[in-house]
Order: C-alpha cells, then structure tokens, then sequence
C-alpha cells in the first residue's frame, strides 16, 4: 500500500513554460496537450468502473436495479466472510498500533539515529510479498496457530507495517515530539501520563489513518487468505464468481467504494495535519 | 524497541528460513540440489522468465507514461482536480487483485463485457482482433491499472521538486524548452525515475492474487506456480519446489529493491 | 568550508571578454496581479558600466522590474530597451544577460565547471573551449579547485559564486542579481559584497542589483533607487540619498530619521528653541510640517532644565544610540560612545541641532516633489 501526502501535488505550481511573450503561444499548445492526456487517462480508469457498477446494478433480466447489492447480505456465506474479516481487521490494526505506537514514539526521542535502520526494516515486507510469506508460514507456524484465522492476524501486522510506520513517523515529525513531551515532563507528567493525554490526542489524525490503512489492506488481502484456506471477503467474491456475475461485481464494487472511502479519510486527515504544521510552531 | 524487533524478526525471519532451507530439501528431508535443478529448467524456469518479462513490461511502459500524466496534472490549475487525482492515485494503486479482476471481466469480457460491447457496436470488437484478456497480455493490461497510479504516486513528489529557478537559470543561458528538459530536467529526475520503474518492478513481481482470479492458473507466473505447489496442484516427488520457486523470488525482489534504495538516496542528494 | 581561502586572485586578469556593459532603459512599465499594482509606471534610464542598486522592502516591486527587464515577466504595457533597441517581445533566453538567483539556481545533476561552461554550451561552443573558459572564470571567483564538485557538495557562498561565475559566463552586456546574498551568513555575505563589487568594477557590466538591504545597497552601488509600492521614490549615488533624502518614505526607509511637528514659514523653521534653515529639495510651503532629522544631525547636553529626557539607550560600539523624549515625540540621538557612558536613563538633556539644514515634510501629503 502507498500513499502520498497530496500536499505533494500543489507544490511548484509553475512547472509549466513561463511567462515569456513567445511562451504565450507555447503555453496553449502544452494546454492542449495536457487536456488531451487527462482525458484519455480518465477514459482509461473509468472505464472499467462504469463496467463495474453497470453490472453490479443489473439484475439478471438486464435491467437497472439494485436487487444484487440488496441481496448480496443474505448469500450464502457472506455474513461468515464479513464479519471473518472484520475482526481479523480489528485484531491486526490493534496489534499493529500496540506495536508500533511505542515504537515510532521511542525511535523519534530516543533514537534518531536508528531511522535508517527503520526506514530499511519497513522496506522488507515489500521485499516479502504475501505469496511468498504464506509458503513459509504454512510450513513453519505450528499446528495449534494454522487451526486459527489469527494466525493471518500476525502476518498481516507485518505486511502493514510500512505503511503505518511511515504514516505515524510523519504524524510525529508534525508536532515536534520532543518538546511537547520535555515540555509535559518538566511539568511533572508521568510516561503514561504524557502518552495519553499529550502525544495521542495530538497524533489522531496519523492514528485514524494508520488504522484505515490496515483496514482496507486486510479487507483486500486475497493471497495469504485463500492459500491458508480461510474465507474472508476477497476469498468469498472470488469463489462466488461461479454463482452469480451480479452479486459478485456488487460486493466488489461495494469493497471499491469501501476503499475508496477509507482512503478519502486518510488523504483529507493528511491535509489537516500538514495544516496544522504550517500553524504550530517553526518549520 | 525490542518487542518491535522481536516480533518482525520472528515474523519474517521464521518464514524465510524455512524457505531457504526448505529449499535445499526433498520432500523426505534430505539435503538435495534438485529443487534449485528444476528451478532453472523447463517449466518453472518458463514461469520465472515469464514473471520477469511481464513484470518489465508492466514497469517500463506505465512507469514512462506515469510521468508524463503525473507532469500533466503537476502542472494543473486546478485545485479541484489535483485533489481529486491525489486520492484516486492513492485507491487505484493499491487497488486488491481480485477487485480488479471481475471489473476488468465486467468490461472487457469476450461475450458480454459492457466495453467489449460498446466496442462491437461500432465494429472495433478487441476479441476479433487477437486480443485475449485471460492470456499473458491481458493480465499486462490489468496490472497497467494499478501500476500507473503508483508511478503517479510516487513520481510528483519529485516533480515538485524541480526548481523554478532552474528553470529560469537555463532560460537565462539560453536554453530552449526543450534543451533544459534534456540538459537538466530529465537528467535530475532520472534518479527518482529509476526508483519508481524499480517499485513498479517489485509490485509486479509479486503480484499473485490478480493473475490467479483472472487466469484460473493456465498463465505461467512464478507466483501461480508456488500458490499451485500449496493447494496441492503439484506434481509428486517436485513438492519442495515450491520452496525454491519463492526463493528465487526473494533473491530477486531483495536485488530489485536494493537498486531502489540507491537510486532513492541518489534523488534526495539532488533533489533537496 | 570557510569562504576565507577562497578569495579571488589579485594577480588574475580578467577574461579577455569584457566587453563592457550596454544602457538600459525602462519605460513606464506597468505590471498588476489581480488587485496589486507590483509595477507602477517604472522609467529609468542605466548608464553603461553602473552598478545601481534596486532598494525597498519586500513587494515594493524591485523584483519584478528586475524579472521583467530579464525577460521572465512580461509587462501590461511600456517598454525595456537596451543599447537603445526595444527588446520587450524578445525571450529570455535571447536577451544575452546573465542573471544571478537568490539561492538554489545551480544546476544538481551537473559538476561546477559543467554548471558555469552551460550558457556556453548553449551557445555552441565547443568543448575544449567552454570547459577552457569556464576554468577561467571560476578562477576568477576563487573557486579553481572545486571544478569537478557537485553543487550540493558547497556551502551556500560558493555556490553563489558559482552562479556568478555562470552567469559572467557568456559575457553578458548586462548582469542582473536577485537578492544573491539574503540567504547567506553575514560573514560570508560581506565578504561576496566585496568580491561581486570588484569584479564588476574590472569587467565593466551594467549590473542592476536587487536587495532589501540597505547597507548592501548603499556601500555597493554607483546610485540606489529607492521604491515603494511599484514606483520610484528617489534615485540617486548613496550619499546623496543619504544625506538629502527627498521624500519622507527614503528619508525614514535608508537610515533612521526621527519626525518633530515644526511650523515652516517657507524657508525656516524652529525646532528645540533654535532656528534652522529648510533644506532645498523638500517641501517650501508655509504651514505646519514635520522635520525628519538623522541622528547624527542632533546634539544632546545635561541639563536638568532641558526639554527632554533620555528614555532608551543602546551601545553601538563607536557610537551610541540614545531615544531622547521631547514632550511627545521621541527623536533619536548618536553620541560618541565615551560621552554617552556618563548618560544615564531618565536623565534631562538639553537637544540642539547640528545639521546645517533640515529635511522638512509637509505633514498631511506623504510625498513632496522631489527634484530630477
């Protein structure tokens, strides 16, 4: 998973040709230019969504209705998959923040030095991806923990790990750590104290967003899901695919618009942390 | 810190391991070279090969083109649309596999893709034309679905980067338009480039879940041959080559990635 | 990475290519972004060879003039000239001036040599002889031996030197700098004033100089144009505009003046008790006005009967400056530092003036016709 702060898309607003008197003309053509590019790269991906909700908003007469997404809930083995991913979801992202939350706090104050070394560490699990993972962990993990879906719990932690790393380490760069926590300190507050009441209020924003991350990343994780032979929602759409064409484009175009909307939340709360970046403080 | 490296140490560590060594072993537990025999012969060297190809193909054409959209929207006014690309780019990428796969079915299927169909209609039917969804190409044209907004992603940070005042100082010495790109622009943004036509690389190579949905398993990847190996469609007494296969992968995803630090660390130096 | 070692060769001669520097003239040029007038009506003629400073605090306009006459702007109406030929609709990057940025213009992915031998590369020159030339002028500024380093691998002044040595490069009739030493230490930015000065005074260039710095501005310059909001207050060499400030804004923008409510009867006016000539060149109507007087241009003595009394005092080294309150007006006062130690806060002093005459403004109208 990537993201980008879209900060990085308004910088240096003037990339373009400049304001000569010959760059007037050259500055049309380069108009014309990027339009035609936007176009066809929007035709490109929306194609295939239209697709998508074309089909997923059909019944089997061909006609418009809503009739697959109404009753996608009440399929068979849909509930069992939903609610298997859901708390999947929710132990990964618990563990993942019990684990890293301590770890980016530590390695900010303490440690600066160390970031390289973390910034390499959250680099393997590209290095590993879950096809890989799984053939290891199938052989290796012990019978008791293959007999529990937790056991993809604990992998997803690490296949998420970059992703919440990187997103709490630029919450943390955003509001100075080091000073608010000397600043609690001289004033009496303890570690919890200081945790709780003035390091986490002030990373809600990289919180949520880390939290999302995971969430649309265990929702969408097929491979290690299916090899280990668990249903989750990704297993359960791509077995469904040989009952009913329409339901399964619904659940995938309900799992789209769910990304999609998780993803909003994570892009719009990376506004209003740089936001409030530029208010607080120095640069 | 010492949970944190205890448990990613564990967590990554014990699975490689036993891939390595499970790699140099039979079925029975003897050490053997045959797994790695195999690896580099008939169809799992095809498989390999094939990976490599696909994932090149899927790197070059949409990291080239990633910069060329991620320029134009850069260079936008509008702010509308910068934010509109920002989180598009952000779902698109990292869009699941089998997600991707019933819509690009849902398009382009042979007999009632909604695509396929408009296409029919004014006579420019792709399938009367060689084109195969479901064969090797095909699957390239999925994976452009996502690899293109990740290049987007990753590249317009480095766009920003470029200078105005560059720019301005080739104007100034007389370049044209097109000489600064050739002299400065382009030669300063190689570096972040190569960076993201590597990730893209990566993120292909290991791609599994998407060529699987969309090609039931008849395309020959390596990760299609390792899934193969562990729902048991392997050949007896070839068990274990699936422990190879994946470390094959490791060996090159770790060089593809290692190139990816370096040309990173090469553009921070310059694009500071 | 001191700066210190660096310093250019006395014993170098100039590269056979001063060619001297063209005339310019700006002609009314006007330039507004949505509500804001950044060039208001702008005409200035530039000698040959003059080194003139564009002075004035940030959005008076001095960077735009100096962007549009480089050929990055393009005005709403009036015209730029050089050696006489209207050059308004020509690209920047025909223009042939070599221009210097505030910070960040060297080119990354190229070495020092490489960045300097550019405008000369774009001119088709050949290898040899760009690479040959590009030696010489990083001789020039004192950086011979950096030739194969990349730009992030120098510190902020020799970069800057850098670009100048690119910019002198092509041998350029005009060198323009925008703000090239604002993002420097104060050291090293006193030690590049020196350099760029010399340099220019042996090559001869028409260089146009933007900076907010008056002193930059001051002890650089053949003359200074003083702007404001798109316009030009006042042009003239340094010390005129020193010492015969015509309009209130220079008076108060270049050097500190203190404003004391006087009645003029057109040609006198009283203040502290005395009576003193008004300056020509400022505003001769009777009425009330204001003097803007300079610190050096008022004397203080103890007195326990004098008007006013000493409110702040700072030690400036040689000088020190004392704010003198009378009645309600605060006035600045530089004293030699040895009388100054005997001065105490609070103490009362009796003000004179010493100056031979003073600057007077008229109090309601800002701007007072200045002589041209």
């Amino acid at each position: 998973m990537v993201t980008v702060g879209e900060s990085y898309f308004f910088e240096n607003e003037e990339v373009g040709p400049g304001e000569t008197p010959v760059g007037r003309r050259r500055r049309k053509k380069f108009r014309v230019w990027r339009l035609v590019v936007l176009v066809i790269a929007a035709l490109f991906f929306l194609a295939p969504l239209y697709a998508g909700f074309k089909f997923a908003l059909q019944n089997d007469s061909g006609k418009f209705s809503f009739w697959a997404f109404t009753t996608l809930p009440s399929e068979q083995g849909f509930s069992g998959a939903f609610f298997l991913s859901m708390r999947l979801a929710l132990f990964t992202a618990l563990v993942e923040l019990i684990l890293m939350v301590p770890t980016a706090i530590f390695v900010h104050l303490r440690l600066p030095k160390f970031r390289p070394v973390m910034d390499f560490v959250t680099i393997l699990p590209i290095v590993v991806p879950p096809i890989v993972l799984i053939v290891g962990v199938l052989g290796s993990a012990p019978l008791f923990l293959k007999e529990s879906p937790y056991l993809l719990s604990i992998f997803y932690v690490v296949l998420a790990m970059p992703f919440v790393y990187r997103s709490l380490d630029a919450g943390l760069s955003a509001i100075d750590l080091r000073t608010l926590v000397e600043a609690s300190r001289s004033l009496g507050g303890s570690w919890i104290r200081t945790l709780w009441s003035v390091i986490m209020p002030n990373l809600r924003a990289a919180l949520l967003s880390a939290t999302a991350l995971t969430l649309a990343l265990v929702f969408g994780e097929y491979t290690m899901a299916n090899l280990d032979g668990w249903t989750t929602m990704p297993v359960w759409i791509a077995q469904f695919q040989q009952s009913d064409a329409h339901v399964t484009l619904a659940a995938a175009m309900a799992l789209l618009v769910g990304t999609w909307l998780l993803l909003s939340l994570i892009v719009a709360l990376d506004r209003s942390q740089s936001r409030k970046r530029r208010k607080v403080g120095t640069q | 810190m010492a949970p944190f490296f205890i448990y990613t140490g564990v967590g990554l560590g014990v699975p490689i391991v036993y891939i390595i060594r499970n790699a140099f072993l039979t079925f029975q537990g003897k050490f053997t070279f045959s797994n790695l025999d195999l690896l580099v012969h008939g169809i799992y060297l095809k498989g390999f090969e094939n990976s490599l190809l696909l994932s090149a193909i899927t790197a070059i054409i949409p990291g080239i083109l990633g910069v060329f959209l991620a320029y134009a929207i850069v260079t936008s006014n509008s702010a509308v649309l910068k934010r509109m690309v920002a989180t598009a780019s952000a779902v698109l990428a990292n869009f699941g596999g089998i997600n991707l796969t019933f819509i690009f079915i849902a398009a382009l299927g042979e007999g009632t893709g909604v695509i396929t169909v408009l296409l029919n209609h004014i006579g420019l039917n792709p399938w009367n034309h060689g084109f195969d969804l479901y064969n090797f190409y095909g699957v390239a044209l999925v994976y452009f679905y996502f690899q293109l907004p990740l290049m987007v992603l990753v590249i317009t940070p480095a766009l920003g980067g470029l200078r105005q005042s560059w720019r301005e100082a080739a104007q100034n010495m007389g370049a044209s338009n097109w000489r600064y790109w050739r002299h400065v622009g382009i030669p300063v943004l190689m570096p972040s480039i190569l960076g993201g036509v590597l990730l893209l690389f990566g993120s292909s190579f290991a791609a599994y879940a998407t060529a699987q949905t969309l090609t039931l398993g008849t395309v020959t990847l390596s990760p299609i041959q390792i899934g193969d190996t562990v729902s048991g469609n392997a050949i007896a007494g070839e068990a274990n080559i699936g422990f190879a296969i994946a470390l094959g992968m490791l060996i090159v995803l770790s060089i593809t990635m290692l190139f990816y630090g370096l040309a990173r660390r090469k553009a921070s130096k310059w694009l500071r | 990475m001191t700066d210190v070692k660096d310093s250019p060769q006395p014993g170098v001669s100039p590269p056979s290519a001063s060619t001297g520097g063209a005339s310019v003239r700006l002609e009314g040029l006007v330039r507004t972004y949505g509500k804001v007038r950044a060039l208001d009506g702008l005409t200035l003629s530039i000698e040959p060879g003059e080194f003139i400073a564009f002075l004035g605090p940030s959005g008076c306009g001095k960077t735009t003039a100096l962007r549009v006459l480089a050929g990055f702007e393009r005005p709403d109406s009036g015209r730029v000239l050089v050696d006489g030929k209207d050059v308004s609709n020509v690209n920047a990057q025909k223009r042939d001036m070599g221009m210097v940025f505030q910070s960040y213009s060297l080119f990354p992915n190229m070495s020092v040599l490489d960045n300097v031998a550019f405008g000369l590369r774009m001119r088709r020159q050949s290898g040899d002889q760009r690479r040959t030339k590009a030696g010489e002028l990083l001789e020039l500024v004192g950086l011979g031996d950096q030739a194969v380093k990349y730009p992030h691998q120098l510190s902020g002044g020799q970069q800057q030197r850098v670009a100048l040595a690119r910019a002198l490069a092509i041998e350029p009739r005009v060198l323009l700098l925008d703000e090239p030493l604002s993002a420097l230490d104060a050291k090293v930015r006193a030690e590049l004033r020196d350099q760029i000065r010399s340099l220019q005074q042996r090559l001869e260039i028409t260089t146009v100089f933007v900076t907010h710095d008056q002193e930059e501005a001051l002890s650089m310059a053949d003359r200074v144009c003083v702007m404001s909001s798109g316009h030009i207050e006042q042009v003239a060499s340094p010390d005129t505009l020193y010492a015969r400030p015509t309009t209130a804004f220079v008076a108060q923008f270049v050097g500190i003046s203190s404003r004391v409510p006087v009645e003029s009867d057109g040609k006198e006016v009283v203040i502290f008790g005395q009576r003193c000539l008004v300056r020509s060149g400022g505003t001769t109507v009777s009425g009330p006005a204001d003097a803007l007087l300079r610190p050096e241009d008022v004397a203080v003595e103890v007195d326990p009967q004098g008007d006013g009394f000493i409110t702040h005092k700072s030690f400036f080294g040689a000088t020190t400056r004392l704010v003198v309150q009378v009645g309600e007006i605060p006035v600045r006062v530089d004293v030699r530092s040895d009388a100054g130690a005997d001065m105490a806060l609070g103490l009362h002093v009796r003000p004179s003036i010493i100056a031979r005459d003073v600057l007077v403004a008229s109090r309601t109208a800002i701007e007072i016709p200045s002589e041209d």
